[in-house]
């Protein structure tokens, strides 16, 4: 068939396509297409004729032509399509629990490597409390024991709700960056998750005991202990993806190596989102309620410690179901 | 289709049994695209830091998450929520995709968006520049990640119209690609201008006395098919 014949016998069916791509993508269309054919049908068509046109070499603009509209096509009738309030509400009803335990391993070494190593330098702190200068440099530490030096005007004053919100920006930014690296780091053949988990734990733990030792226990356990539970384990968790990462780095089995990785980031993917609604979490709860001093230091405790249990019932009692399906 | 010319199209095979080729986009564009995005997020910023320093710690905690949504959220709205393309990538008409050609995603945008942390390294992009060098897709780490890929957004091919001559037959045998090309120039020939469309008309000059536009014109609506019989 010559290509003005079939160009002829065909032109309205690509107009009608054309149309309704352009009402798909939302761009007013003066006169809508009046077919019968569903979008599929339709786009099938288009697709047909592409090859025909490229088989029986018509000019490349006929091709270029088909091939854009089979091409904008595939866009429309291959997108993916949720319900976004559904998947929000499946994800962390089922998805991230589950995600969690598919990752139980990773979690238990990024669990070590972080709350171990914290727990480790905090006992080392209280024995040979100068083991704190080898971590961080006087001033530092200075600084530090300053935020939270009991007599502190910045301690035992209410602060304006504006700062609050400052705080919140500020707290926002450097948790989610430090779990951004975390995870990222993983990419290194898991080294760098490993650097980053050890690291923080050293900080951490050493900060922690060394201010127990100072006697401002006072002052510091009730601050941390609201958003310590959402914090600490958002950055277990995100260690735990850059060692999963890591991990098919180094042994990809039977995958590409680039592909282990891809395939692994998207299985780990609700760890991430979840991870990072966690660290927003923590942002908040530090800016809005960890920093306020009218609560007696018994509440504070009561409700750091009620989410310490929440988090584990939560992540213990979620996810089974799910995940047992996998495996099974 | 085995002696393709090189080329850095990168095919996908559909479902419907046609192959469609991503025009995938070199270094070159992406980096111009990065800095016109880097230019607009930093301009915002400026103008946020701006109105920071008038509110004061309250403007500070405005200015910080200003400055958390442009640096991680900007490329992920975008990419998502307007066809696969950030401002800098629509002016260089590029777009992200999945590399199964559909559109990119909210985990795939995350993904590749994350890992842009490792891209940077070790400075000004170098992992990421690698990266794109070595892929046959020319991927950075990101996209590896993500399994996505950057394109040229094909636009709408403009075409000309054969109409306006008279069909000739072909006064000698042309095999079947050389008659492609000639309907290929015929059609192209109404949109150059009549110099650049001449100068190409004589290359053919050495096989024909005639080789002026319109004769070539004129064949080529014989050979799609075109008749005055009306």
């Amino acid at each position: 068939m010559k290509q003005e014949v079939f160009e002829s016998r065909h032109r309205d069916e690509w107009y009608v396509f054309e149309q309704w791509l352009k009402s798909l993508s939302g761009s007013k269309i003066t006169d809508r297409p009046k077919t019968d054919e569903p979008f599929p049908v339709l786009y099938r068509k288009i697709c047909h004729h592409l090859a025909l046109a490229r088989t029986r070499q018509y000019s490349a603009a006929l091709q270029e032509r088909l091939h854009h509209l089979a091409l904008e096509g595939h866009q429309y009738l291959y997108k993916n399509r949720n319900s976004m309030f559904l998947s929000f509400a499946r994800f962390f009803v089922r998805d991230f629990p589950a995600a969690m335990r598919r990752h139980g391993r990773y979690l238990f070494w990024s669990c070590l490597a972080f709350f171990g190593v914290g727990f480790v330098t905090a006992w080392v702190v209280q024995v040979k409390p100068e083991f704190i200068y080898m971590l961080m440099d006087p001033t530092q530490v200075a600084s530090m024991e300053s935020m939270y030096e009991p007599g502190n005007e910045a301690i035992g004053r209410e602060r304006g709700s504006d700062s609050d919100v400052m705080m919140f920006g500020y707290y926002i930014y450097n948790n989610i960056s430090i779990g951004f690296r975390t995870f990222a780091g993983g990419l290194v053949f898991g080294i760098g998750s490993l650097f980053f988990l050890v690291f923080n734990g050293l900080v951490i733990g050493g900060i922690a005991s060394h201010l127990t030792a100072a006697g401002m226990s006072s002052t510091f356990w009730p601050f941390v202990s609201g958003h310590s539970s959402f914090e600490l384990i958002a950055i277990v968790i995100f260690g735990a993806v850059g060692l999963a990462i890591g991990r098919q780095m180094i042994a990809p089995g039977r995958k590409t190596r680039w592909g282990a990785v891809a395939d692994q980031a998207r299985d780990s993917l609700p760890l991430i989102y979840g991870g990072i609604t966690m660290l927003l979490i923590a942002a908040f709860v530090e800016a809005f309620w960890s920093s306020t001093t009218w609560p007696p230091n018994s509440m504070k405790y009561t409700v750091g410690i009620s989410l310490w249990v929440l988090h584990i019932l939560y992540f213990t009692l979620l996810g089974r179901h799910e995940s047992r399906k996998r495996h099974g | 289709m085995s002696d393709r010319l090189l080329d850095t199209t990168y095919d996908i095979a559909t479902p419907e049994g046609v192959e469609l080729r991503l025009p995938v986009a070199g270094f070159a564009p992406r980096c111009l695209a990065w800095m016109i995005d880097a230019l607009i997020k930093y301009t915002c910023l400026l103008v946020a830091s701006i109105v920071a320093n008038i509110m004061g710690d309250f403007g500070m905690g405005l200015m910080l998450l200003a400055a958390f949504f442009l640096l991680w959220l900007y490329n992920v709205i975008f990419e998502v929520m307007f066809n696969g393309a950030t401002p800098g990538k629509k002016v260089l008409s590029l777009r992200v995709m999945n590399v199964d050609g559909t559109p990119v995603g909210w985990s795939g945008s995350i993904i590749r968006n994350l890992i842009r942390f490792i891209d940077v390294l070790p400075g000004a992009y170098l992992f990421g520049m690698l990266s794109i060098t070595l892929t046959k897709r020319m991927q950075r780490l990101g996209d590896l990640a993500g399994d996505t890929l950057v394109v040229y957004q094909p636009k709408q091919p403009a075409r000309g119209k054969l109409n306006t001559v008279s069909p000739t037959p072909l006064t000698l045998p042309m095999s079947p690609d050389e008659q492609k090309a000639l309907v290929s120039f015929g059609e192209r020939a109404a949109l150059l201008n009549q110099d650049r469309a001449n100068e190409l008309a004589r290359i053919i000059a050495p096989l024909t006395n005639d080789a002026s536009t319109d004769t070539l014109r004129s064949h080529a609506a014989w050979i799609v098919g075109r008749r005055d019989d009306e």
